[in-house]
C-alpha cells in the first residue's frame, strides 16, 4: 500500500536545475513511467522519491507521512536498477533470500517467499546455480525476484531493461507489466523509450529540460499531446508537424495546398490565435492516406517497408517542403519523386501555437 | 556483372569458425543488408571484403575479378563504423576534405570544395563547416562521418552499424535520409545491422546470417513473408511471430492446446505435412473482431499508441495480436479472433520451412 506525492520537488546542482519544481500524485496501485531523454531530470526525480538524493526544496509523502527527510532504508521502497547487480558468490536462491535474511525474518518465512517469488517469475529450476552462467533475460529475472520478495509498499524501477537486446526487452517488459498487474504494487518506472512507456504505464509523466510536460494515460499523450515536445516524442515516428497559416476556415500549407477546418477549430484557432495566423498543424502518421481528391500536394521521398505496413515519407509543397510520415498498407509503395495527393483525418487533427509551442484547446468535443 | 561477389569465404580465428562458407553478391546500386545477432559474423565479412581481414578459403570479387590480392587502401571501398572516428581537431569541412587529399588522389582544390559543399548540402551539414567535430551532437558527427564516406564515390559503401549510437528519434530520421541519398544516387551499399526494422526498412535485398552462415537471401517482402527457417521468423517482425505446436487430421489442423483448428491450404502436398509440426502466425494475421471463429481471454494490453498489442490467452496457448489505435479491451475480457489461414507458416521441429509444391 502506497500513494506517493510529491508537493514542489526540486534538485539543484550548484545552479543547474536539474528539476523544476514539481508536483505530482502516485495512486496506491498504479504503474507510473517517467519518460524523457537523458538529463530531463527523471532519474533524479526518483532518486528523491529512493531518498538516495536530497531534494533542495519541496516535499514527498509516502502515505501522507512526510519522508522527505527520512533515510532510504526507512521508506519501504525497494529500488531496482538498470545493472543486475547480483551478488556472483551467491546462488540464486541466495541473492533473492539476502534482503529478507538481512531483515531478520524467520527461515521458514524466509523459505516460502523466495518459492513464491520463484515461481511467480518462474526460475525455480534456476535457484542453485549461480548468476554467472544465467541468461541476461534470467539475470534480471532474479533481480526483480529480489525486489520482489521484500513486498515494499512501492517499487521503483531505473532503466531496468535498457541492457537487454531488443526481443529480451519487449518479453521482460510484458512480464514486469503481468506481475504488477498481479501484485498491483505501486511502481514507478524510469525510461527514456516511448515505447516501453506507452506498453507498461497506467500513466505516462513526460519529462524534458528539468520540467514536467505532460502527465496523461497512453491514449492522452499519444491523440492530445500538450506541447510540441510531447507531440514529437511520443509515437515512432512522431506526430507530424507542419507550419501553415490559418486563412478562417481553412489552412493553407504553403505551395501544397489549403486544408478545409472541421467544425470547431475555427472558433478555437481565431480565439487562440488572435491576429497571428501562423499555426502548426500535427496529424499522426496513421490520420493520413493517399487519395487523388486530397487537398495536399506531396512528393514521396523515400517509403519504407515496415513488415506488417509501409510508412511513406512525403515532401509538401516542393523541394525542402516539410518532410512528414504516412502510414499505409503494405502494396502502398512509390518510387522516389512520385506526386501524390494526401487528404487528413478531420478527427485527428490538432493544432500548436508556434509562439507558445502549447498544444491549442478544441472548442468542441471529438 | 554484380559488383562484389563473395565466394565460399570461410573465417576461422583460431578454433573458431567465424565465417562458414559464406556466398553472395551485391549489384550495382544496390541497397544490401546482411541483418543477424551478435557475433553472426556480419563485422568480420566487412572486414574481409576492405582487405582488413584475409579470409582462409574462398575468395572476394570485384566487378568478376578476384581482388584478394589487393591491399585496404587499393580496393576502393569506403568504411563507416558504428564509432564516428573523425579528426577532432579538424572542421567538418577539413574532416570531409581529407579523403580526397590524398596523395593517391590528386583531386585539384576546385573539385574538392564543390564536393565538399555538395555532400554537405545533400546531408544538411552545409552550415556546420567551418565547425570543428568535437563540438557536434552524435547526429551530427554520424552525419560528417557518412558524408566523409560518400565524398569519394567509392566502388561500396561498407557500413557496421551507423545507427546504433544515436537515439530512436535521430536513428529514425537518418534512416529515411540514408535511403533517399543511396537512392536517388545510386551509390551500392553494404549494411550491416542486428536492427531487424533497419533491414526492412532500407534494404533492396537482405542476407540474414547466423553463426557465420548464411540463412536466407531476399527482399524485405521475402524474408517476411516466407521465413526460411524460425530462427528468421523470429527475428523479423515486432512484435515477434507466434509460433505453436500443430498437429493434423486430414485436411485440417490442430493447434496443441487450444480449440483453434483450420483447414490446411487446398495444396494436394499437404498429406506430405509430418504428424506434429510448427505453425507460425504474425501478430496482425491475428484479427481480432466479434464474429471471430475462436474465442481467447485478454491477459495483458501493450498500447503503443498506432496499435496495441493483445496477449491474449485461448486454452493454453498464448497468442499476440495486434490492433489499430489504442484498445479500450481490459485484462480479463472475453474476445473472438480469426487467423488468416492463407497467411500461415509452416515449419518442421527442426526448425526449416516447409514448402507445399
Amino acid at each position: 500500500m502506497a500513494t506517493i506525492e510529491l508537493r514542489q520537488v526540486e534538485k539543484k546542482f550548484g545552479d543547474l536545475h536539474a528539476v523544476k519544481p514539481m508536483d505530482l500524485t502516485i495512486y496506491d496501485g498504479e504503474f507510473v513511467v517517467l519518460l524523457g531523454p537523458s538529463g530531463c531530470g527523471k532519474t533524479t526525480t526518483l532518486r528523491m522519491i529512493a531518498g538516495l538524493e536530497t531534494v533542495t526544496g519541496g516535499q514527498i509523502l509516502l502515505n501522507g507521512r512526510d519522508v522527505t527527510w527520512e533515510h532510504p532504508s526507512r521508506r519501504d521502497i525497494a529500488f531496482v536498477f538498470q545493472l543486475f547487480a547480483l551478488y556472483p558468490h551467491m546462488s540464486v536462491w541466495q541473492n533473492i533470500a539476502f534482503p529478507l535474511q538481512a531483515q531478520g525474518v524467520p527461515r521458514q518465512a524466509v523459505r516460502e517467499r523466495v518459492a513464491e517469488v520463484a515461481r511467480i517469475l518462474e526460475i525455480e529450476h534456476l535457484l542453485r546455480q549461480r548468476p554467472r552462467g544465467l541468461s541476461m533475460g534470467d539475470q534480471q529475472r532474479v533481480a526483480l525476484a529480489r525486489a520482489l520478495v521484500r513486498r515494499p509498499a512501492a517499487f521503483l524501477m531505473d532503466e531496468p531493461l535498457g541492457a537487454l537486446d531488443a526481443e529480451l526487452r519487449e518479453r521482460m517488459r510484458g512480464e514486469i507489466k503481468r506481475l504488477h498487474i498481479e501484485q498491483h504494487a505501486t511502481t514507478i518506472y524510469v525510461t527514456h523509450d516511448q515505447v516501453e512507456a506507452m506498453a507498461m504505464g497506467d500513466r505516462v509523466v513526460v519529462m524534458s529540460d528539468a520540467v514536467v510536460q505532460q502527465v496523461g494515460t497512453p491514449a492522452e499523450v499519444y491523440y492530445d499531446p500538450a506541447n510540441l515536445f510531447v507531440a514529437r516524442f511520443i509515437g515512432s515516428p512522431g506526430m507530424n508537424l507542419v507550419p501553415c497559416r490559418y486563412l478562417g476556415g481553412a489552412i493553407e500549407v504553403s505551395g501544397s495546398g489549403r486544408v478545409p477546418l472541421p467544425q470547431g477549430w475555427d472558433t478555437a484557432l481565431q480565439r487562440a490565435l488572435g491576429a497571428s495566423c501562423d499555426v502548426i498543424l500535427g496529424f499522426r502518421p496513421e490520420a493520413a492516406h493517399v487519395t487523388s481528391e486530397g487537398p495536399l500536394d506531396a512528393t514521396v521521398y523515400a517509403s519504407e517497408m515496415e513488415g506488417g505496413y509501409a510508412m511513406i515519407h512525403l515532401t509538401l509543397g516542393g523541394e525542402g517542403g516539410p518532410i512528414v510520415h504516412i502510414r499505409a498498407g503494405r502494396d502502398s509503395r512509390y518510387p522516389i519523386g512520385t506526386s501524390l495527393r494526401i487528404a487528413l483525418d478531420p478527427g485527428m487533427i490538432r493544432f500548436f501555437d508556434p509562439r507558445t509551442e502549447r498544444a491549442i484547446p478544441r472548442e468542441v468535443g471529438r | 556483372m554484380s559488383n562484389v561477389e563473395l565466394r565460399s569465404i570461410t573465417k576461422r580465428f583460431g578454433v573458431v569458425t567465424a565465417l562458414d562458407g559464406v556466398s553472395f553478391s551485391i549489384q550495382h546500386g544496390e541497397f544490401f543488408v546482411l541483418l543477424g545477432p551478435t557475433g553472426a559474423g556480419k563485422t568480420t565479412t566487412l572486414r574481409v571484403i576492405a582487405g582488413l581481414e584475409r579470409q582462409d578459403e574462398g575468395s572476394v570479387l570485384f566487378d568478376g575479378q578476384p581482388v584478394d590480392h589487393l591491399a585496404p587502401a587499393d580496393r576502393d571501398v569506403a568504411f563507416v563504423f558504428q564509432q564516428y572516428s573523425l579528426y577532432p581537431s579538424m572542421t567538418v569541412y577539413e574532416n570531409l576534405a581529407f579523403p580526397l587529399r590524398s596523395p593517391l588522389r590528386r583531386v585539384p582544390e576546385p573539385v574538392i570544395r564543390k564536393r565538399v559543399q555538395e555532400t554537405a548540402e545533400k546531408l544538411h551539414i552545409a552550415h556546420l563547416l567551418q565547425r570543428r567535430t568535437a563540438n557536434l551532437s552524435g547526429g551530427e558527427m554520424q552525419r560528417v562521418a557518412i558524408g566523409r564516406a560518400l565524398v569519394r564515390e567509392p566502388r561500396i559503401f561498407l557500413m557496421d552499424e551507423p545507427l546504433s549510437n544515436l537515439d530512436a528519434k535521430l536513428r529514425e530520421a537518418l534512416r529515411v535520409e540514408l535511403q533517399h541519398l543511396q537512392k536517388t544516387q545510386q551509390s551500392t551499399t553494404l549494411f550491416v545491422t542486428h536492427d531487424q526494422i533497419e533491414a526492412l526498412t532500407m534494404a533492396d535485398r537482405i542476407a540474414v546470417l547466423d553463426r557465420g552462415r548464411i540463412i536466407q537471401i531476399g527482399t524485405p517482402e521475402e524474408i517476411y513473408d516466407r521465413p526460411a527457417t524460425t530462427f528468421v521468423a523470429q527475428l523479423v517482425g515486432t512484435p515477434r511471430i507466434n509460433l505453436m505446436n500443430a498437429t493434423r487430421e486430414d485436411a485440417t489442423l490442430y493447434i496443441v492446446g487450444s480449440t483453434i483448428h483450420l483447414p490446411l491450404p487446398p495444396e494436394a502436398a499437404w498429406s506430405s505435412l509430418p504428424p506434429s509440426f510448427l505453425v507460425g502466425v504474425r501478430p496482425e494475421d491475428v484479427r481480432v473482431h466479434c464474429e471471430g471463429q475462436f474465442e481467447g481471454e485478454v491477459v495483458l494490453t501493450e498500447p503503443l499508441g498506432v496499435e496495441t498489442i493483445l496477449h491474449i490467452r485461448s486454452g493454453e496457448q498464448k497468442l499476440l495480436s495486434i490492433v489499430p489505435g489504442i484498445s479500450g479491451l481490459c485484462i480479463g475480457e472475453g474476445v473472438r479472433f480469426d487467423i488468416s489461414k492463407e497467411r500461415l507458416h509452416f515449419f518442421r521441429d527442426d526448425g526449416t520451412r516447409i514448402v507445399f509444391s
